[in-house]
Order: C-alpha cells, then sequence, then structure tokens
C-alpha cells in the first residue's frame, strides 16, 4: 500500500510528506528546524507553547506546526517576520520570570531556552521593574528535583507521566503566572521510568540528583551505544568527561525505545568507571602471577587449547559483545564445549503506552547473541559440567561463592578474560585482561532479535583489549597474520562464515539503529526490507 | 412582567416576559403560558425540519460568538450510531453578564424546553447544562424544574409520549472563568482541568467524551422554543437594522445608570435609546464617558461611539467593538479609566489558564505595568510596551482570553491616552500604592 504524499514548501523549499503529517515534521524532513518547546515526538501535543506558531499562506493567524496538519500546495514560513516576531514574544514572555541562573543550572549549554534565546530572542529585558516570581526547589523523587523557577510550563513531564507512563502524579497546579508543576500529596515520582521527565524537561526546571552539578553540558563527550541493562536493548548514549562515564541518556530509536530509557538502565553505569580493573595479561607461575605482554599470553592460551584433554566449558557474561561470544566459542571449535551465559533476572517494568517497551527480567544485554552463537543459558548445566571438563574459560562473568566453589573442584584449567580479578579464582592458570561495552566496539543482538552496534566511548585500561580480539589472535594462530580480525566490524564478518544468520548484514548495514536478524531462509528470499522481521 | 423593574414601552419581552413572576417556574405555571407547546409540535417534526426552523429565524449564539444557531446544529453528523451530546453554556463568568441567571431563576421550563427541542434536533439524548458555581439560586430553581419536568414526562426515557429519550443533567461549575470557554467547558464537565482545547477537532467532530457535542448558550437555547412556536419567519422579522441580527437581545446593563438591569429589546435598537430611555440615563449631573458593550473581553467604546450605535451584532462591530454577550458597562465621566483597565486586566491575569505562554506571563505582566502607572510610576515607554504586549497577546493563542485582556487595554490607550498620561507626568494623584 503506498502513502498518500503530500508536497509543501516551507522556507523556499519543496518537501513531500504523508498524507496527515504534521507541520514541523514535514519542516524537519526539508531540514528545518521550527523552534519549540511543548511539542515531542513521542508525546501528544497540546499546542500550549506558542513557539512553533508559522506563518501559513492564505491563513488569517499563524498556526500552531505542532498541532497543524499539512495540506497540498501548501505555502509555510517559518522565517517570515510575522512569525519571528511571535516567537520574540514567546520568549521575552518564557524569560521574564526565568532565574537565568545559567551559570549554576545542569542543564545550560543543552538548554532549548539557551538555544533559541541566542538564536533570535530580545538581547535586553523590558521587566527590569519587577521582581521574579520564586519559589523553592522541590523533591520530586529518587532521582528527580523540581526547580519552579526555571519551568516554562510546557507540561512535557506532565504528559510523559499522564499519557506515556500512565501514572499520572504531577500536574499543572493553579492559574496564571502562578501556576507551577504540582505532584500529588500521596507519590513520589518514583515511577520505574519516572527519569524521562530530565530528558524531556527542555530546560534545567526538571533535573537528576545523579547528575546534579556533576559536569557541565559542553565538556562531555557523547557516543552512541547500547543500553547494557536488559534484553530491550534501548539505544543509548554514554555521556563521558575525562574518560569517565557520568550519565546515560536514551537515544532515539523508534521502533526500540522510542525516546526513552528505565531508570535502571540509566543508573547502570557505575561498573563502567571501576578502578581495579585487570591492565595486563597474567600468567600464573607456582603460586603467584606475573603479567607479562600479549604475545606471551597468547601462546599460552594457544598451549591451553591445544593441550586440553576433554572437554570445555565457557561460562560468559551477558554483557559479552556478540563477536566476544561468538570468537571465543570459535577459538574452541575443535573441543566439545559447554558454553552457557548468564542470566541475572528482575522484575519486569514496562512502559504502559509503548507496545513493547519494558526493563526486561533478562538483565543483561546480549542472551539472543549468545543463544545465536551456541551459548545455553542453563548456567547449572555449565557448572555440572565442569566436574569432567578440561578447560574453563571464564568470560567476565560475576561468579557467586558457588560458582566458584565449583571452579575449585573442576580438574580443569582456568582462563580467564575479564576485568575484574576475583580473589577466588587466585588459581586460574592465565587471565586476560577484556574492555567492558564502554571501552570497545561491539553488537549485542536484543530479545527481538535486532543486532545493534555500540560504540567505544572511553580509553582502555593498560593493556585491556576486546575479548573478541583475544579469541580472534587465538584462532589465527602466532606470528603476524592477516586473518586475525583488527576491527569489531572485521570480528563480525568471522561470525559470518560460522553462523549463517549473520551473514545478511554488516557493521555498514546495522547503522546507528541496528537491524532485525531473519533465519537464513528468509534473508535469501531476496527481500531488502529486513526490518519486516520486527513486526 | 419585568425584573427588577417593570419592562419599558421601548422594550420587546419576548424571553423576558415572565421575568419577576414566580408562577412562571412550575411545571403548571410555565404550561399554563404556553410552554412545553414548542417541544410537543416539533417531537411530530423531523430533526432536519427543525433545524430548518432555526435557520430561517437567522438565531444566533447569544453567548459571544454570534455564530449561526441553524448552522451549528446542522454540523452534527447524522446518524453516524455515536452517541450526541447537547451542552448547554450556562457559566455566565463574563464580567458584566446576568442575562442567563434571570432566565434561569424565572424561566426554568422556558430553557429546558429549548434545551430538548435542540437535542431532538441534533440526534442527543442527553443534555448537560454547565451552571456556574455561584448561581446557587438558580442552580435550585434548575435543579427542581429538571424534577417536576421529569416527574411530569417532558423529559425522561419518553418524552410527552413521543419514544425519544432526553435526559438533563446539571453540572456545576466551580468558579473558573475560563470554563464558560465551551472546550474548556467540555474537560470541566469531563473531570478533568479546564483548560481550553486546540480546535480543530472542533466539538462537532470530537467533543464531550470524544463525542459529536453542540454547546449552546443559556438564552439562544431559551429563545428556541418561540421560534418553534411561531415560526421561523416571525422571528426573523425582528430586525430594526440588520437582516443579519434577528430577534430579541436580552442586554445586562451595569454600572454608573439609573436602572441597571436586563433589557430585552429588538435587533437593531440604538444604544442611545437603550441608556437614556430604558435605563433612565445617567446619574444627574453625570455624562456618559465610555461603554464596554459585550461583556468585559471587548474593545471599549467611546461615549461618541455608544450613542451613535445600533445593537445588534454588525451594528456594534461598525463602532470598533463587539456584541458579545451583551453586558454592558457603562461608565461615566467620573471613571478612572486606568484603573478600570488595570481591574479588567488584573481579572484575565487571575483567570488565565496557564497553558499558552503569551496569556500565562502576558496578562500578569500588562497588569503589573498598569499597576506601575497607576503608581505614579509610568514611563512613556510603557505605551509601546503595552501595544507591544497586546500585539503579541491577540491572535496567537488557544482561546481567546488573552486577547480579550488586550482588548480593553489597546482600545483604551487609543481614546484615552490622556489620561495615562496624567498619572505618568504626575498630573494626577497616584491611584495606588507603589509597587
Amino acid at each position: 500500500m503506498t502513502e498518500e504524499l503530500v508536497t509543501v514548501t516551507i522556507d523556499g523549499l519543496q518537501v513531500s510528506v504523508p498524507k496527515g503529517t504534521t507541520i514541523i515534521e514535514a519542516a524537519k524532513q526539508a531540514g528545518i528546524l521550527v523552534p519549540h518547546y511543548c511539542y515531542h515526538p513521542s508525546l501528544p501535543s497540546p499546542a500550549v507553547c506558542r513557539m512553533c506558531l508559522v506563518e501559513v499562506e492564505k491563513a488569517p493567524k499563524l498556526m500552531p506546526a505542532c498541532v497543524t496538519a499539512v495540506a497540498e500546495g501548501q505555502v509555510v514560513r517559518v522565517d517570515s517576520e510575522k512569525a519571528k516576531k511571535a516567537r520574540e514574544g514567546v520568549l521575552e514572555l518564557l524569560l521574564i520570570n526565568h532565574p537565568l541562573d545559567c551559570p549554576i543550572c545542569d542543564q545550560a549549554g543543552e538548554c532549548e531556552l539557551q538555544d533559541y534565546v541566542f538564536q533570535e530572542g530580545r538581547a535586553g529585558t523590558r521587566y527590569s521593574e519587577y521582581a521574579k516570581r520564586f519559589s523553592p526547589v522541590e523533591d520530586f523523587g529518587p532521582d528527580v528535583l523540581y526547580v519552579p523557577n526555571r519551568c516554562i510550563l510546557c507540561t512535557r513531564c506532565v504528559r510523559f507521566m499522564e499519557d506515556v507512563a500512565e501514572d499520572p502524579v504531577l500536574n499543572v497546579s493553579d492559574r496564571g503566572d502562578r501556576a507551577y508543576i504540582g505532584i500529588s500529596s500521596e507519590q513520589l515520582l518514583d515511577h520505574p521510568w519516572a527519569g524521562n521527565v530530565v530528558d524531556l524537561c527542555p530546560v534545567g526546571s526538571l533535573i537528576s540528583k545523579d547528575f546534579l552539578h556533576k559536569a557541565r553540558a559542553w565538556e562531555l563527550d557523547k557516543t552512541a551505544s547500547v543500553c547494557p541493562g536488559c534484553t530491550q536493548g534501548c539505544n543509548i548514549t554514554i555521556d563521558t568527561r575525562d574518560d569517565i562515564v557520568v550519565r546515560l541518556r536514551p537515544r532515539p530509536n523508534l521502533e526500540v525505545n522510542r525516546h526513552f530509557i528505565c531508570d535502571y538502565g540509566r543508573m547502570n553505569y557505575r561498573w563502567l568507571n571501576r578502578g581495579d580493573r585487570i591492565e595486563a595479561p597474567l600468567v600464573r607461575d607456582g603460586g603467584h602471577h606475573v603479567a607479562t605482554d600479549w604475545d606471551t599470553a597468547l601462546d599460552r592460551l594457544g598451549q591451553l587449547i591445544r593441550g586440553t584433554s576433554g572437554s570445555a566449558v565457557i561460562l560468559a557474561t551477558g554483557r559479552a559483545s556478540t563477536e566476544s561470544l561468538g570468537l571465543v566459542r570459535r577459538m574452541l571449535d575443535r573441543i566439545s564445549v559447554t558454553a552457557v551465559v548468564q542470566v541475572p533476572s528482575g522484575e519486569e517494568a514496562p512502559l504502559a503506552a509503548v507496545p513493547n517497551l519494558a526493563l526486561r527480567a533478562e538483565r543483561t544485554p546480549n542472551v539472543t547473541g549468545a543463544e545465536l552463537v551456541g551459548y545455553g543459558s542453563d548456567w547449572t548445566a555449565g557448572l555440572l559440567e565442569l566436574a569432567s571438563a578440561g578447560l574453563v574459560i571464564v568470560l567476565d562473568a560475576e561468579l557467586s561463592q558457588s560458582d566458584l566453589n565449583f571452579i575449585a573442584q573442576s580438574p580443569a584449567s582456568v582462563v580467564l578474560l575479564g576485568t575484574i580479578f576475583p580473589e577466588e579464582l587466585r588459581n586460574a592458570d592465565l587471565v586476560l585482561p577484556i574492555t567492558t561495552m564502554a571501552e570497545e566496539n561491539g553488537s549485542y543482538v536484543n530479545r527481538d532479535r535486532r543486532i545493534q552496534r555500540y560504540n567505544q566511548a572511553k580509553s582502555q585500561p593498560g593493556m585491556a583489549r576486546p575479548a573478541w580480539w583475544v579469541a580472534g589472535e587465538a584462532i589465527a594462530g602466532p606470528g603476524p597474520s592477516a586473518s586475525a580480525p583488527a576491527t569489531a566490524a572485521e570480528a563480525f564478518e568471522l561470525l559470518g562464515e560460522r553462523w549463517p544468520v549473520f551473514a545478511a548484514t554488516s557493521y555498514d548495514d546495522m547503522g546507528f539503529t541496528g537491524r532485525v536478524l531473519m533465519e537464513p531462509a528468509i534473508a535469501s528470499g531476496g527481500s531488502k526490507s529486513a526490518r519486516v522481521g520486527t513486526l | 412582567m419585568g425584573y427588577p423593574h417593570p419592562s419599558h414601552p421601548k422594550e420587546n419581552p419576548v424571553l423576558s416576559k415572565h421575568f419577576g413572576d414566580p408562577e412562571a417556574r412550575t411545571y403548571d405555571g410555565w404550561v399554563k403560558r404556553g410552554g412545553y407547546e414548542g417541544l410537543k409540535k416539533i417531537l411530530r417534526l423531523t430533526p432536519e425540519a427543525v433545524i430548518e426552523e432555526i435557520k430561517t429565524s437567522g438565531l444566533r449564539g447569544r453567548g459571544g460568538a454570534g455564530f449561526p444557531t441553524g448552522l451549528k446544529w446542522s454540523l452534527m453528523p447524522k446518524a453516524d450510531g455515536r452517541p450526541h451530546y447537547l451542552v448547554c453554556n450556562a457559566d455566565e463568568s463574563e464580567p458584566g453578564t446576568f442575562k442567563d441567571r434571570e432566565i434561569m431563576r424565572w424561566t426554568p421550563h422556558g430553557l429546558l424546553e429549548g434545551c430538548a427541542i435542540a437535542a431532538y434536533a441534533i440526534g442527543a439524548e442527553r443534555c448537560y447544562i454547565y451552571i456556574r458555581g455561584e448561581f446557587t439560586d438558580p442552580y435550585k430553581i434548575m435543579d427542581q424544574a429538571v424534577e417536576e419536568a421529569t416527574a411530569r414526562g417532558a423529559l425522561g426515557d419518553n418524552a410527552f409520549g413521543s419514544g425519544k429519550r432526553i435526559e438533563v443533567i446539571l453540572h456545576r461549575g466551580a468558579g473558573a472563568y475560563i470554563c464558560g470557554e465551551e472546550t474548556a467547558m467540555l474537560n470541566s464537565i469531563e473531570g478533568k482541568r479546564g483548560n481550553p482545547r486546540i480546535k480543530p477537532p472542533y466539538p462537532a467532530q470530537a467533543g464531550l467524551f470524544g463525542m459529536p457535542t453542540t454547546i449552546n448558550n443559556v438564552e439562544t437555547l431559551a429563545a428556541v422554543p418561540h421560534v418553534v412556536m411561531r415560526g421561523g419567519e416571525w422571528y426573523k422579522g425582528l430586525s430594526l437594522s440588520n437582516p443579519k441580527s434577528t430577534g430579541t437581545k436580552l442586554i445586562s446593563v451595569c454600572g454608573h445608570i439609573q436602572r441597571p438591569g436586563n433589557y430585552e429589546v429588538t435587533m437593531g435598537t440604538p444604544m442611545k435609546e437603550l441608556i437614556y430611555d430604558m435605563c433612565g440615563g445617567m446619574r444627574p449631573g453625570r455624562t456618559l464617558k465610555a461603554v464596554i458593550p459585550g461583556g468585559s473581553s471587548v474593545p471599549i467604546m467611546s461615549a461618541a461611539e455608544a450613542e451613535d450605535c445600533l445593537l445588534d451584532y454588525e451594528g456594534v462591530v461598525a463602532k470598533g467593538s463587539m456584541l458579545g454577550s451583551a453586558g454592558m458597562i457603562v461608565m461615566d465621566d467620573t471613571t478612572d479609566m486606568v484603573y478600570q483597565i488595570w481591574r479588567l486586566a488584573r481579572f484575565y491575569a487571575h483567570e488565565s489558564c496557564a497553558q499558552c505562554t503569551q496569556c500565562r506571563e502576558g496578562t500578569a505582566w500588562t497588569t503589573r505595568i498598569l499597576e506601575r502607572i497607576l503608581a505614579g510610576k509610568g514611563k512613556q515607554e510603557h505605551f509601546q510596551l503595552l501595544l507591544d504586549l497586546s500585539d503579541n497577546m491577540t491572535g496567537k493563542t488557544i482561546c481567546v482570553l488573552s486577547d480579550s485582556c488586550a482588548a480593553p487595554i489597546v482600545s483604551g490607550i487609543q481614546k484615552f491616552r490622556q489620561e495615562f498620561e496624567a498619572y505618568i507626568q504626575g498630573a494626577r494623584e497616584p491611584a495606588l500604592a507603589a509597587v
């Protein structure tokens, strides 16, 4: 079915969009940003900020671009004198009671009020004769503070809680210029997805306690990534300052998480900043470990694999990339292997109004990716195998005391590919420092078989390498070799050789929003539209 | 009859004929005066025929906008299988307006009959009457009338044995001016905050509870039984000047006038006759200075404009204002115009629902500027600032509350600039303490 297209001219640019598209979205298609506050593509539009008023030919009044649908042949002016004056008027009115405390405001640098005022606001104030409205800061919930003085009453937060989370704890209280965002007297803003109101707030009115005064927005480096919190695979941005992760924020992906992430995912980043990391390969020499170089360590790894009599066990974290899981598995191709992936669990927390979006019970990102490369999720089955195994590879799994007991009682040689060296694994034969997901490029496959890339956000500690690099070198064998992957993209290509499900896509193809993996039979059917699989 | 004083010979009492007559409030008393005949008559007609009759009459909305009533009814979808609603706007919160109050106080059954006819015409089984919260007395009277009319079979599951279900529900407001705006009223009835909605969708497409809805003012609906009984042609004939304004209009007159009250005049009656003959003119020794003809939301008229104005939709527009709700505020030469405009602005600042930026902040700011001028702290720049803010507040918001705040300010500066100048130049004692 083809959609009916409507052609409109916006600031002289012609654009064809599906019938029913709003002017603001059509302008976006034409590369024109219509300034706005209350509008958000993932929320219903109330058209209250009146910032997006544009001139529409033949219309007697300026029209709100966020709720006005395009019409065939329509001529829209965003940059007309009339529209500009209206916006300047709105900006002036938004500022009369605004504290202008940008120097101490967390939002400064990523504030839409700042941006638009700089772009087209008045240089001076005409409100100098009066004191500004003042209301004290309010504690809204576990991570959210409300600074009413900065509020522009766009109501995005109210609509998110009411229409998306369907937990209407916020409202607009009082009238006129006394109005403010009110909160239920009986409830806190503690919904599992409540933190999104901080991202949605276009100004510094709703702020995160976790991020409070941590960094200035312009000091942050931003990296496109995928949330490692659960199997949903929400797209995120990792914000770092001087190589330290300071916050995670949602990155839009309309097919996975729209514009949202849950609070569990948002707060799940401190492990990425741990200082007690393994920084060099360690080889056991009698009762203690000796730091060594990668050539020596890789030789030792090769010897251990070749010398293994009997079977091998891989105990892997679900946070490992598909490339790492796959290549570590391939590294042991000549041995009988039981590979299992660790799947911690928690309570599922859906976001009510968004279909197929929830904090999932499986609290690790790559369960599906692990399954596709031959890992089971029956952890106990892996542990039981240990009794007769000749080699166990711990791929950064977080081991419990009981897990450690199983390993201690096993005759197997122990190789740890890890970020942290637990005290109880002091009998490991070989310890290889690997990177966390924030320190490498890689991919995760979410529960809907969408494979998504994440990018390196910070440098790795010491000599740590991605686990796929370690395994790739081990597979290629000693000496310089062209077959060892130098990049995650190459590592991914190697997966395709062994597991055809990956062969139909590539890093370029996945882009920033991922690609749904289809069964090879479907993939070879000739259809280019792989996204059909998501439906 | 007449209330609070007998009808003047120049009046044309149609709706107000029984004002002041307590017997007309009862079902039997109303029937004795010819009541409910219109409803019985139309129940034998098709809804289309009823709408045609209203269209013929030229009846226009009496709440302020003056939209043709028959046309409004005809915009309702036909037989779409969804429930339709009629909402009667009895919020009457417009300052200076008190005509609906008297209709509900004296002729509650006349209103109910109008509601029932309209409900039948638009295919609604349920009518909500949204009554201003402060109207305790009218509410009690209406409540009793609904009970009586239902008990007597005029309303209910089977109105006058026609098989039509016509149910009337009274809903009391809680004191917000904005709930008189029709879409805010719908939200309020639904139990939500009384914020005006964006149009489109218009209420006829998606109104109360998302269903097709017609909203009519009390006076409009009260006129309907008369149109039905005496014919659209008769009603159309009630026009002294412009054929686009037909029928009679209740004018609420208040302020500096000898006999304030409601006056029912034929459309096109000169305002001068209303002020000087019917209302008895100014108090002794005083002269007319200004009139706000249509409730507080319309531009102010100077005395000269008022005295030359015909009371109908077009006549008032020709003099630079609007008929609005026809709540006429008359001001004599003792009036401090700056103070009055400030008082109006303060009202709008207080009542702004806070949705739209221009209204929320603009009404409050303009109030403060006027306050400053009254406190003797005004500056020449304040003129430009007030006019510029008023421009930003006009035609840019969801509803017209901020336009209504701007209208008296702009017209006030245009017509009474010297009074502002007097405060700014220190020629007049400050009326307010410094802010």
